[in-house]
């Protein structure tokens, strides 16, 4: 049973402290959502959780073991999005898919790519250049990844941001089926979205 | 312990000058200018001893993520900088009388202004990093890419050196030195000691005030000196 | 992997042919501005070829360094890599190799034009490019160390050739060193040993030294 814990959690930006004691627990199918005003850490929290960034003080574990020492164990483990897709302009959007899962540790074929693109309504712009797609598209191709890589844990900041009310009901969807299948969700929106879960936590950042 | 240091510094440094300038005999071979040595020789031992120090202090930083031993190595990199500009100086001005001209492409000068460099891009790498967390460590990892390659470029700078023979003049020829005249540069090297322990203290302490300005105890000194 | 990120990047400067061809003429031009600064002798050219293709080979290669981790930097690649279950050292050594395929070997095949312009005579020339051959790789490899540290800071490429030139100047002496000691009848053999030398020490250190710098960068 995969479970992350944090324990104790602070985090400093330069002078200011953003938070401090913060705690929780997720288990398997758990869906935790980080809540709080602009400025008020979510960001910093979910690059802790992911491992990019070192809290100022407390730790993360997952499956009892700290992250850190953990490294690409953990990494195989967990898909994180960030504000920046890492979507690149002058690739195509089956190109961009195929390469960032291959760094996420699966490598697909052209085939795999193309079923995950159009699951994401995406038929037909596969071979167009990621410049000429629209935000919303591109952050469909962002999203495809969670489609192909097959990791548990997925640390999402605010993936909704730029998509339609359709591509919201397929993410919505595709949320419930995760969490559904044993996977755990940590994310933050500022959309009001109701996901079925095992467990759902709120988490309020001061 | 500042003070403790700085007197020290200035105790030795006089008497180190008064030996220097006024007891050890004049060279016969190179006439009083010689006497720039006693704060030549001194300053480019502290700056290449300094360097080490600096990354020391920073692999100590970085592997055991001590805050202090950063700053240190932060505190340190200025002194360094101003023994290694003062050793290229008086270099220059001891090579005009000597070799009649201010700058020779001699190995070991060579090597000092590249140490020069190092120092400088060390300092601009800091100053240029707005997170002092991100800043000690980068900091950290360029003083100690920065170690490994001294010797390497030393070396590459030496053979460099002989290949071009013709454009410098020796001087590694040691003349037998003076007891006075060496009495009189270990004291000069002591008293830059000293300097160098007060300054890096002096800075340190700065450091960590501005680190720690929002803390608690910070604000209870200012209360105080108010 | 490794080759994933080779072909990656080599796939991104193709569709962005400019920027390589940009370094490129850099190098020729800086080059072909000697003669016009100190005049067209032919004896003194001979004299200087080396050192001025050498000199101008590091300034192409450092200027080009920004690209290497900025534009992955700014689209979210770079943390995906981070994040990545593969080695990252690995992984930033396919960058400084592509780094080196792009903008290297291009540095490495005009190089002999360039002498020609400089009247080395032909051996000379061979030693030239298969001294380029051996450093420029050196240059890509701690050039991703000072990319790495300069990452997302203000004024970061004047920063970087602070760091990164300092660190050039061995790789620059037995560059340039080999080929005069074979136009002096020396033979290269010793310089070019001493370039392989440096050549394996950055191909371990370098990446992950560069890797460990990321992640400060990145934190």
């Amino acid at each position: 049973m995969p479970t992350l814990e944090g324990n104790q959690l602070e985090c400093v930006r330069g002078d200011r402290r953003l938070f401090r004691d913060v705690n929780f627990s997720l288990e398997a199918g758990g869906l935790m959502q980080v809540q709080g005003p602009n400025g008020s850490g979510k960001t910093s929290l979910l690059r802790m959780l992911c491992g990019l960034a070192a809290p100022a003080h407390g730790e993360i574990r997952w499956n009892g073991t700290e992250i850190r020492t953990l490294g690409s164990d953990y990494y195989g483990a967990m898909s994180y999005l960030g504000h920046l897709g890492g979507v690149k302009d002058d690739l195509t959007a089956i190109e961009n898919l195929r390469i960032s899962s291959a760094l996420g540790g699966v490598e697909i074929d052209e085939r795999k790519a193309h079923d995950a693109l159009q699951h994401m309504g995406l038929g037909g712009r596969e071979l167009l250049p990621a410049k000429v797609l629209s935000q919303g598209q591109r952050r469909r191709v962002t999203l495809a990844r969670l489609l192909v890589c097959g990791t548990v844990l997925w640390i999402l900041d605010e993936p909704l941001t730029a998509l339609d009310t359709t591509a919201v009901k397929l993410m919505q969807g595709l949320m419930e089926q995760h969490l559904e299948h044993g996977g755990m969700i940590v994310m933050t929106t500022h959309q009001e979205i109701e996901i079925a879960a095992l467990t759902t936590q709120r988490l309020q950042l001061a | 312990m500042i003070p403790l240091f700085s007197i020290a510094a200035i105790l030795l440094c006089a008497a180190g000058l008064y030996i220097g300038f006024f007891v050890a005999p004049t060279d016969f071979q190179q006439g009083e200018a010689y006497r720039i040595i006693f704060i030549h020789v001194p300053a480019a031992w502290m700056s290449m001893f300094l360097y080490v120090v600096m990354a020391m202090w920073s692999g100590i930083g970085l592997a055991f993520n001590t805050r202090l031993s950063s700053m240190i190595a932060t505190a340190i990199a200025p002194t360094g900088a101003m023994f290694t500009f003062l050793a290229l100086w008086t270099g220059a001005l001891w090579g005009k009388p000597m070799w009649g001209t201010w700058w020779v492409w001699d190995a070991r000068l060579t090597s000092e202004l590249i140490l020069l460099f190092l120092y400088i891009g060390f300092m601009s790498l800091q100053a240029a990093i707005d997170d002092p967390r991100r800043a000690d460590k980068a900091g950290a990892m360029i003083a100690l890419v920065g170690v490994v390659n001294i010797p390497i470029i030393y070396f590459s700078v030496k053979w460099w050196n002989t290949l071009h023979q013709g454009a410098s003049v020796s001087i590694t020829q040691s003349p037998k030195m003076a007891t006075t005249m060496l009495t009189g540069m270990l004291i000069m090297s002591l008293a830059c000691w000293m300097y160098a322990i007060a300054v890096v203290l002096i800075r340190t302490r700065a450091v960590i005030l501005e680190r720690e300005r929002h803390t608690v105890w910070v604000g209870e000194l200012q209360g105080a000196a108010r | 992997m490794f080759l994933w990120i080779i072909q990656r990047d080599l796939l991104l400067a193709m569709r962005r042919r400019s920027d390589v061809l940009t370094t490129l003429f850099f190098f020729v031009i800086v080059v072909s501005l000697f003669p016009l600064g100190v005049g067209p002798e032919m004896a003194m050219l001979r004299i200087m070829a080396p050192g001025v293709v050498w000199v101008a080979a590091l300034l192409a290669s450092m200027l080009s360094l920004g690209r290497m981790f900025a534009s992955d930097h700014l689209d979210g690649t770079l943390e995906q890599m981070l994040l990545s279950p593969q080695s990252l050292p690995l992984l930033v050594l396919g960058k400084a190799l592509a780094h080196w395929l792009v903008t290297g070997v291009p540095l490495v095949l005009m190089a002999p034009v360039l002498g020609i312009q400089y009247d080395l005579p032909g051996d000379a020339l061979l030693v030239l490019t298969a001294s380029l051959l051996l450093g420029t790789p050196v240059l890509s490899l701690i050039g991703a160390i000072g990319a790495a540290l300069t990452l997302g800071l203000r004024g970061g490429g004047v920063l970087v050739s602070l760091l990164v030139l300092p660190l050039y100047i061995p790789v620059l002496i037995f560059g340039a060193g080999a080929v005069e000691a074979s136009t002096a009848g020396l033979g290269a053999g010793a310089h070019m040993s001493l370039l392989g030398a440096f050549l394996l020490a950055s191909l371990v250190l370098a990446p992950w030294t560069a890797a460990l710098s990321l992640r400060i960068s990145m934190e």
